[in-house]
Formats: structure tokens, sequence, C-alpha cells
């Protein structure tokens, strides 16, 4: 029999639904391929075969008694360990919430739960989705299953969700959840060669996801192609009530509606972000990109988005104040670790928790934005950001009369090495420059795969699209990844 | 602007995260230079720019106006939510003595 952990989300559910195959098997193989890879990639923080199994023969029964199958029935997936499931411990890869056991299922692990996919185990991440490369989970780093050539140097998955785009890469996961604050989703599949979406902000739901920053976190899909994230995205998007700012829309039929065909498309090429010095090969694969959207029918237009270079600087006073807020739940009283020194009061033990409970890179943003929402700098910082903000958002929306959706690359560089730029955070930060603008502005993006750079690393092409046009940029990404040479997955090392 | 050792105790007090003073040493250069990088948004000509409130437009809603209109979300919950305490005592969060 064929190997099943080549076939993504379509490939399988359509096997299982035919009967070339049971859910059974499929989830048996993947939890196989889970357990050898485990050791060196570590994309796992936890396994549950169990669950997939689980969910795998309720499938199989459902098929022998006839019963309609979800639009996931018999794919097993990887849920990052952001978002919080019954029964299974979910820890943001923080040591603070290391045990925590949830009593409740996040409303787009439900999703998919319903609409038939299985869980093969919580991915790891960067610690509360703070990093670029995995190296800030406190459960050890990821592994990319990308390596340079003739070099066996550990690469960076990208982050936050670098256990996703590992697991998924290493086929090892047909496709896993994301989620994306600045990039976290776009920047890792980029990095290891898979596609990636973050919809529109309001378009899933964050209940029972670990919140980072609240005005940008948004849960999206990664997986293979750009019609298993149309899949996937379609079944975990729609209203929640729970969730103060989700959106009151239906949830479109992303996958009946994708069509490559860019005729009478605009796209458009922001000049801001051709950055002085960029990476030879990343400005190639830009030039691939728009060549290949002409090849489909599009009109190329360049467009200006002239407060771009203001992005990042935004972002790293927005996100860590939101941070520093919400994090505050983190006491040590109603879950998680509890660090009481001998004879220490209510707050010696709220210092002492937080301190042995936050990885570095946790405390920094927290401090930043506990220092930027601190009386005296909130107006000279925080406000200020706030209003760069809506100056971003409104470039975009101004460009947006002129066009259907814009390409840029997804990231400036391809996978560097552990170690690389975690020794400076503000090098590392640098890593979001292309994702964050889109964050900030709410609008749906994706990262596709455009070919390999010098060393025979992915590179990935980016479109953001209107605010609730998840369509659109479906469209083009399946134009580009119909003319993209076809990335080969990573050669099996582990 | 820029911070000292002082006022990076005073931000790690607020933020209720105990540091050592090497710690204190080494976040100073750190912090002094992601607020010099992010103080570039100073040059930007925000006049009669709003701060932004909402990403994407949407309105906000209220939930029905009856007991446990959400189970999940509603009352009733004690054990589910006493279930991660470190240290639930009789149907409470249990937290040191607190006497000023």
């Amino acid at each position: 029999m064929t190997d099943l952990t080549n076939f993504g989300i379509a490939a399988l559910r359509d096997g299982v639904a035919k009967g070339d195959f049971t859910a059974t098997e499929v989830a048996t193989a993947f939890n196989a391929a889970v357990e050898a890879a485990q050791p060196a990639l570590n994309a796992f923080i936890v396994t549950t075969p169990e669950k997939a199994l689980e969910a795998a023969a309720k499938v199989d029964a459902d098929r022998a008694a006839g019963k309609s199958l979800g639009t996931m029935a018999g794919v097993p997936i990887g849920m990052k360990d952001l978002f919080a499931t019954k029964g299974t411990q979910t820890t943001a890869a923080s040591k603070i919430l290391e045990g925590f056991t949830p009593q409740y299922e996040s409303t787009v692990s439900q999703k998919l739960w319903d609409a038939g996919a299985g869980m093969l185990g919580k991915l790891n991440l960067d610690q509360f989705a703070m990093g670029s490369s995995n190296e800030t989970s406190a459960f050890g780093n990821v592994i990319s299953p990308w390596r340079r050539p003739n070099d066996t140097a550990p690469l960076a998955p990208g982050g936050s969700s670098g256990g996703s785009s590992s697991a998924v890469a290493a086929r090892i996961a047909p496709a896993a959840t994301g989620t994306d604050t600045g990039g976290s989703i776009r920047q890792p599949a980029a990095f290891t060669g898979i596609s990636g979406i973050k919809p529109t902000y309001g378009r899933c739901s964050r209940w029972g996801v670990v919140a980072f920053a609240s005005s940008l976190d948004q849960a999206g899909a990664m997986a293979h192609d750009v019609t298993d994230c149309a899949i996937m995205l379609e079944a975990m998007a729609g209203f929640d009530p729970k969730d103060s700012t989700s959106l009151n829309l239906p949830v479109p039929e992303w996958t009946a509606g994708l069509n490559a065909d860019m005729r009478g498309k605009k796209i458009g090429i922001p000049r801001e972000y051709r950055l002085d010095g960029m990476d030879a090969d990343v400005a190639k694969s830009w030039d691939d990109g728009i060549a290949w959207l002409k090849d489909a029918g599009a009109e190329i237009v360049e467009i200006s988005l002239p407060h771009t270079k203001y992005a990042l600087p935004t972002y790293y006073i927005i996100a860590p104040a939101e941070a520093s807020s919400n994090l505050a739940r983190y006491d040590g009283v109603r879950y998680g670790l509890r660090d009481l020194p001998d004879g220490a009061g209510l707050q010696d033990m709220y210092a002492a928790t937080r301190a042995a409970g936050f990885g570095p890179e946790v405390k920094r943003r927290i401090m930043i934005g506990t220092y930027v929402l601190s009386a005296g700098f909130y107006d000279a910082y925080y406000t200020q950001a706030q209003k760069v903000r809506t100056l971003i958002a409104r470039d975009f929306t101004q460009a947006f009369q002129q066009v259907d959706v814009i390409l840029v690359p997804t990231a400036p560089s391809s996978a560097f090495a552990l170690g690389e730029k975690s020794a400076d955070p503000l090098e590392m930060y640098l890593n979001d420059v292309f994702s964050v603008p889109a964050s900030l502005a709410g609008l749906p993006a994706m990262s596709v795969p455009a070919g390999l750079d010098r060393n025979g690393l992915p590179l990935g092409l980016q479109v953001i699209g209107k605010a609730f046009d998840e369509q659109g940029v479906l469209n083009a990404s399946l134009a580009i990844e119909q003319r993209a040479p076809k990335i080969p997955s990573p050669p099996k090392w582990w | 602007m820029s911070v000292d050792t002082a006022t990076v105790a005073k931000i790690a007090s607020l933020a209720r995260i105990k540091v050592t003073e090497a710690e204190i040493g080494a976040m100073v250069p750190e912090l002094n230079g992601i607020l010099a990088w992010v103080e570039q948004l100073g040059e930007v000509d925000v006049t009669g720019v709003e701060p932004m409130t909402a990403v994407i437009p949407n309105t906000q809603r209220l939930r029905d106006d009856v007991v446990n209109a959400d189970p999940l979300t509603g009352g009733d919950m004690r054990d589910a939510v006493l279930a991660n305490a470190p240290a639930p005592e009789h149907g409470f969060f249990g937290v040191p003595k607190v006497i000023e």
C-alpha cells in the first residue's frame, strides 16, 4: 500500500470516504510517524495516539453505518498547544501552565473534531506564541525537517507555530492548526515549504485559545497546499457568541469557490517592501510570483503602503502591551504553577510564581508592555502606536481601492539555524517585517511555497487580501501554487 | 527615553515578576535597545488621527439576560473551575494569609 503519510487532507478524506483505506489505518500510520520523529524533531509537547484512533474508529463506524461524513473525516491533525483541549494538558509551551488540564474545549478545536478530524497530539510552539524560531518553548526547541546541503546543523522551523510547520513538512501530520499574531502561521509555513493561512481577524473564535495579544491573535490552517488550507479553514471558522470579537458572518464555501483564473484581477506590489539589501533569492522569488500571476491573467499594479516601515515598532508596542495585560492572569492562584516561598505573602507569591514560570522572552515582553502602559508613558508609546496602527490600516484600505490582492514575500530570508538570531531580541523581531503589517490591519493573509533558494531551503510568498476576502487570497495563492516549482518533501534523516 | 536599573526594578515590581540584580542588569540594555528602536514612531505625523480601537468594525453584543444563557460559561461549575487550582481549600481558591 502507498504510504498514507504522504497524503494531505483532501486525499485522506476522499480515500476514507471511497473505502480505499480506513480512517483507523490512516491514524495508525500517522501515530507511528509521529512516534518515530518525536525524538529528532520534538514537534509535539504531548502525543495523543489514542485520541487519533478514537476519532478514526468513529469515522469508520459512521461510514459503515452509512452516515454522512464531515469535511475532515478520517484526517488526524496536530493541535497547536495554545488551544484548550478538554482533558489533555494545554501549556502554551510555558512552565507556568505545565500540568494544566482544561475542563473545556476551545471552539476551533471542537469544530475540527465535529468535522471528523482526530488529534495526534499537542504541538510545540514558542512560549505563549512569542517568538519566530520556536526557541522560546519551555519544552525544548523544535527542529525543522529541512537541512542545508551537506550540513546537519539544526534549522529553525519558524515560529511561533514551529511544531505545526515542522510536523506538516515532515509528513508526520497531514495538517495542523496554527495561530498568527504577527506572522506565526505564515513565517513558519514559508520556512518549511508548506501553506498556511491566517483569516480576517474575527473569523475564527478565540474562545479557548491562550491569549497573547487579543486584538491581533487569529487561528488558522497549516497544510500541504492551498486546497487543504481552504478545507480546514472552512471547518475552523464561524461565529461564536463566546468571543466578543467573533464576526457574525456566514462562513463562505472557500473550497468550492477555488479558482486560479486571475483574469481581470489586479495584484498590488507595494514598493515599500523592496528593502535595501534584500536577500537576492527572496527578491527573485517575488519577481517569479509576479510573473506567475501575470501568466494566470492578472494585471500587476505598483502601489504604495507608506507607513510600512513603522509596522514593526508599532507591533512591538501593541503586542507586548496586550500581553502584559493578558498574562496578568497567571498568578499562582487559579491554575498553573504556584511558587510560595517560606513565609511569603500574596504579593511575594505572585512575583515568585511568575519569575519561576515565565521564560526570558515572555518576561521581556511583559516588562516592555508594562512600561509602555505605565503612567507618564502611555500616550507617548501606546496611544501613539494605536494612531500609527490606524494609518497602517488606512494604507491598506486605500491600496485595496486599486487592487484585489497584494503580493509580497513572507519572510526576509529562508530558515536560519537555531541559535543564529536568539542572542539579540531585535534581530529576531525583524524576521516579522513582512508579516506584521497585515496583522495590524486584521487582514487575511496566506503564505504559499515559491520554490527553493540557493541553499535548497524553501521560500514563501505572501498574498494579503481585503478584509473578509479569504477567497481572493486563496485563489491568488492557488494560481501561484500551480506555477511554482513543486517543493519535494525534505529527505527523511530522523 | 531610556530606562535605568531603578526603572527596570520598578517595572518588574509593577509586573509582579521577581528579578535579581543580575537580571535587572541584563535587562537594562535589552529594554533600552528595544525602546530606542520603537521611538522612531515619534516621527510619524498623527495629527487628527484617532487611535485604533477595533481592527475590523464589529458591533458589541449582549448575551441574553438569563441565568446560564450559556451553560459552559454560566454558574454551577465550582468543581470544574477549581480543578486546576494549585491549592483549593473548602471549595475556594487558597492563598497565603493576607494581613496588612
